[in-house]
């Protein structure tokens, strides 16, 4: 038997289709991702890399809408053509998600508790004491007084909470993989820095694999392994991140790269990307 | 005739707080608390803090879309903030202001052409219908969009467009001072170099004075002459780009640079 990585994305492609119209969001994406590796992908709006990472848990609207090629296997399971049965124990138990707005993904209706208790309850019938275990999870995110955001409504909490509470969700089933789309985009620096600190330390501790989403290249320098970035849907670049950061070989990374403004390293003015490399506009 | 064009001095903005039981006198929420700062003539200050900080209160507070407790605004020494709605609207044309979300601040069922339209009609009501929309392609023009886009509504256009006809918008009456609220957060880091890029230049030609309010401080240390540094409703501390990041004085100054990736 051959060493089988964790995940193994080959030639990955996710077609829209609208009546007679076709749109590919991303093809030819192709990468593996190691237990307790962090891969950070890279790109702007409309570059396919969150729907890349929706599609490997067929988290998009079904065929003919929307058509998935080519193959992901997790530790050897090809899941493009699970059944959707055995795929919802993948989603949530194996594989999950947490995203770049807490406030609008937790149920405003739900208390915390029982949004985290529902996950736990799907994914792992064997628990009994579901509240102890509910406590336990929001614990280990470091909320104070867990008990008590335990029966508080999302409204309740401020961005960074809802934040560690949807973490809490995410790793309550004790996912081998956790796929983090752009999870600090909307918060404060000092928060978005306590938040990536406890991402680091949940995958110290659990080796847990982290699929990082993000266009702050900072955070990918200081957090992952290895990076990807992704460009009119597909990956033009790929490397480890010390690599990748000194030296880029594709235009466009080298582009994206050169047009943020860097603390400390003030300049007259802002490179821009080229008519050619633009994305939106 | 001193040089600065906006002198804050003693500025509080404080909502009435919930009494925790109704004979109790509430404790007011204090958004702004008790700051003083100015803005020199054709120059950035950048104004920096974390959510609820009060950065976005104090500049609402300067065009009156938040209400002034205490404190002076003075604009080329004239007393601003204790005047009516009314006779402020003079100053409306000297100050405008360029929002955070393109998505949310161009209203959906107009097109280009009455979005730059409407604050020519109230500031210039003696312009004619082909001056005004002589006036419109031209703004168009300045922030880089092409002249036909006119005609085109706001969900025709990317984030990047939508933010250009926000500027457009502030620029139509011909303001002396626009005060930025997050103009460039959220934006693709693409489309946000060119936005910060095109502002400067707007800058240069008409000569503008901002007041530029942000949470990312690497865009602030990049735009600004002078920056205060906000939190919890009154500025910590205040200093030129390279004090500030050079020699943060104030521990909360530091902890801010500490959180900031470095790559």
């Amino acid at each position: 038997m051959s060493a089988e990585p964790l995940l193994r994305v080959q030639d990955l492609s996710v077609t829209f289709r609208n009546g007679d119209r076709e749109t590919v969001a991303a093809q030819g994406v192709s990468y593996e991702l190691a237990a307790g590796e962090v891969l950070a992908v890279v790109g702007e709006s409309g570059s396919g890399k969150s729907v890349t990472a929706l599609a490997l848990t067929r988290l998009l609207p079904p065929a003919p809408g929307c058509a998935l090629g080519g193959s992901v296997r997790l530790a050897g399971v090809e899941l493009l053509t699970l059944p959707e049965d055995q795929l919802a124990k993948v989603r949530g138990g194996s594989i999950a998600y947490i995203f770049q707005e807490p406030g609008s993904s937790l149920n405003p209706v739900y208390t915390i508790g029982f949004q985290i208790g529902e996950a736990i309850a799907l994914h792992r019938p064997e628990i009994k004491d579901i509240r102890a275990e509910v406590i336990r999870a929001l614990a280990e995110v470091h909320i104070n007084d867990p008990a008590r955001v335990a029966d508080q409504y999302p409204h309740e909490l401020s961005g960074g909470m809802q934040q560690r509470a949807m973490i809490a969700m995410a790793l309550a089933c004790d996912p081998k993989i956790l796929v983090a789309d752009e999870p600090t985009t909307a918060l404060d620096v000092t928060i978005q820095k306590e938040i990536m600190d406890l991402l680091a330390r949940l995958r110290r501790e659990r080796g847990m694999s982290i699929i990082l989403i993000t266009h702050n290249f900072g955070i990918v320098a200081n957090f992952a392994d290895k990076v990807q970035v992704m460009w009119k849907g597909r990956i033009v670049e790929s490397g480890p991140v010390a690599q990748v950061m000194r030296e880029q070989t594709h235009p466009y990374t080298k582009a994206l790269i050169a047009c943020i403004p860097r603390l400390g390293q003030r300049r007259r003015r802002l490179t821009t990307l080229s008519e050619e490399l633009k994305v939106s506009r | 005739m001193s040089d600065n064009l906006l002198e804050i001095s003693g500025l509080s903005v404080h909502y009435p707080g919930r009494a925790a039981w109704f004979f109790q006198k509430a404790a007011p929420k204090k958004a702004v608390d008790d700051i003083s700062f100015v803005v020199p003539k054709g120059r950035t200050v950048g104004l920096v803090g974390e959510s609820g900080s009060g950065k976005t209160t104090t500049g609402r507070a300067i065009v009156k879309l938040a209400p002034r407790t205490a404190g002076a605004i003075r604009y080329q020494g004239q007393d601003i903030g204790t005047l009516a709605n009314a006779a402020f609207l003079p100053w409306r044309k000297k100050i405008q202001m360029i929002f955070q979300d393109p998505y949310n601040s161009l209203n959906p069922r107009a097109d280009v052409l009455s979005i730059l339209s409407e604050p020519l009609e109230i500031h210039f009501p003696s312009m004619t219908r082909a001056d005004r929309e002589a006036r419109c392609a031209e703004l168009l023009r300045s922030v880089q969009l092409p002249a036909e886009h006119l005609r085109r509504h706001p969900h025709e256009f990317s984030g990047g467009q939508r933010q250009r006809i926000g500027i457009a918008r502030a620029l139509a009456v011909q303001p002396e001072l626009i005060i930025c609220d997050e103009p460039v957060s959220a934006l693709d880091v693409s489309v946000q170099a060119e936005v910060v890029n095109l502002l400067q230049d707007l800058q240069e030609q008409f000569g503008l004075t901002y007041l530029f309010i942000a949470h990312d401080l690497a865009v602030v240390e990049h735009v600004s002459d002078h920056i205060l540094v906000m939190s919890k409703g009154r500025i910590v501390e205040q200093g030129t780009p390279a004090q500030i990041l050079g020699d943060p004085k104030e521990a909360y100054t530091k902890t801010l640079l500490a959180a900031v990736p470095r790559f």
